[in-house]
């Protein structure tokens, strides 16, 4: 089965429905599925639930699908680069879940692995571990969090042969491996596409069967906090 | 007199020892990199998936896949290696982190520790610090003893919602350094000219 598209939108089409739930990779702008966001939001699909760790800039990345209220709901542990996420939580318009950063990653890779939920010492005795089940082992608290199984993951890698297998690059990593393990349907987006058997099977991060789709194009790759040394 | 910006990281950098994997957070905590002390090997990890963090880039060095956990951009040392959230919160999670040197807005006498949200005010979210204080080792924490309207930020019992429940070791401030042991906190070292009058004046948290 191919599972190379034309374009992001090409890539999206038939799988987006209003009130799905998907994860995104990425952390801050850095490894975000930019142009997949695009398409989601040219795409218009709305009360959408997303798992991210972060919800972009006001201007790019998911604070796109914040400015055109696609977004009913974010899964996230930090959301504080946004100021229209702030003014659309505080008016009411959108929900936010917060998840400590260790968690939202694990939960992912839980669902993704077919874990339905897993104890963890993360937020125990704090507003976290409000209405989750509780659990000594060995004499210390753990709390039940829940795998997260997506209707589809939009992750961004580097390279990719034409069987899906991804490469990703330095920082750029991070969420994206969970994120294309938890979605019913996987698709990224990378740099550029090799023939297959043109990456070395030993470096290759992510196998192909987790994802489904796939493109390739061009990326802004925006920096956020642009910090440099005395050269 | 007492402790600045930089001079509360270099004491903080005092508590770095030889073969330590570290995580230092955002603000005076990043901070601490400059003043690693000589002869001390440590490797800085950055939750975002990064062992091994080197300095800020020069300007033909910036790279966008490459930043710190503050989203700022760095740079790769040669014993750098990349992975992705779920293994980077594992290893913290699974305590192979020895230590985190963090900010926070309140400390309480028991090792209670708040540092991620003011409710109807400031809503960013807990990032990694709920996973970090509840994985590594040891937590310190580097902070001003007195919040802006100069009350005291070692309590009795915290205000604010919490990050995790009797995880402070060590709670550095512009005044001094104190443990957390049983019954309250203990002065361990005092700031350069801050008396212990000084300090016991500034702090609302039982001093034993």
């Amino acid at each position: 089965m191919k599972k190379v598209y034309d374009s992001a939108a090409a890539a999206v089409e038939g799988i987006l429905f209003d009130g799905m739930f998907i994860a995104s990779g990425g952390f801050g702008l850095c490894g975000i599925p930019e142009l997949l966001i695009e398409a989601i939001r040219d795409n218009g699909v709305k009360d959408l639930t997303i798992a991210s760790n972060n919800a972009g800039v006001d201007e790019f990345g998911l604070g796109l699908l914040l400015q055109t209220r696609q977004v009913k709901k974010m899964l996230s542990s930090y959301v504080g680069e946004n100021d229209l996420f702030m003014q659309q939580y505080l008016s009411g318009e959108l929900e936010i879940e917060f998840n400590p950063q260790g968690t939202l990653a694990e939960r992912m890779r839980a669902g993704g692995a077919g874990i339905p939920g897993f104890y963890t010492k993360t937020g125990v005795g704090t507003v976290i571990a409000e209405g989750k089940e509780e659990k000594e082992f060995d004499g210390e608290r753990y709390i039940l969090e829940r795998g997260i199984v997506a209707d589809i993951s939009i992750v961004k890698a580097w390279k990719a042969d034409e069987q899906g297998n991804l490469m990703f690059r330095k920082t750029a990593r991070n969420f994206n491996p969970a994120a294309a393990t938890c979605g019913k349907i996987c698709v990224a987006e990378v740099e550029e596409i090799v023939p297959t058997g043109s990456l070395d099977p030993d470096k290759i991060h992510l196998p192909g069967i987790y994802v489904n789709r796939l493109i390739q194009g061009q990326h802004e790759k925006r920096i956020e906090q642009r910090t440099i040394r005395a050269a | 007199m007492a402790w600045d910006r930089n001079q509360m990281a270099a004491r903080a950098a005092q508590e770095l020892q030889d073969g330590m994997y570290v995580n230092l957070g955002i603000g005076i905590p990043t901070l601490v990199s400059n003043y690693i002390p000589d002869g001390i090997d440590v490797t800085l990890q950055s939750e975002n998936g990064m062992l091994g963090m080197g300095p800020f880039p020069t300007e033909d060095e910036i790279d966008a896949d490459l930043i710190n956990a503050g989203k700022q951009t760095i740079t790769e040392m040669d014993r750098t290696s990349y992975f992705g959230s779920d293994q980077s919160f594992a290893m913290i999670r699974g305590g192979k982190i020895a230590m985190a040197i963090l900010g926070a807005m309140e400390v309480a006498e028991n090792g209670d520790l708040a540092n991620w949200m003011i409710p109807g005010k400031l809503i960013k979210g807990m990032g990694g610090a709920m996973d970090l204080v509840a994985g590594v080792g040891r937590v310190v924490v580097v902070m001003d003893h007195a919040n802006k309207r100069g009350e005291s930020k070692l309590l009795k019992k915290c205000t604010l919602p919490l990050t995790g429940t009797g995880v402070v070791d060590r709670i550095i401030t512009n005044l001094g350094v104190l443990d957390v042991v049983e019954g309250g906190l203990k002065i361990v070292e005092l700031a350069d000219g801050v008396t212990e009058e000084e300090l016991r004046a500034n702090t609302e948290a039982a001093l034993v």
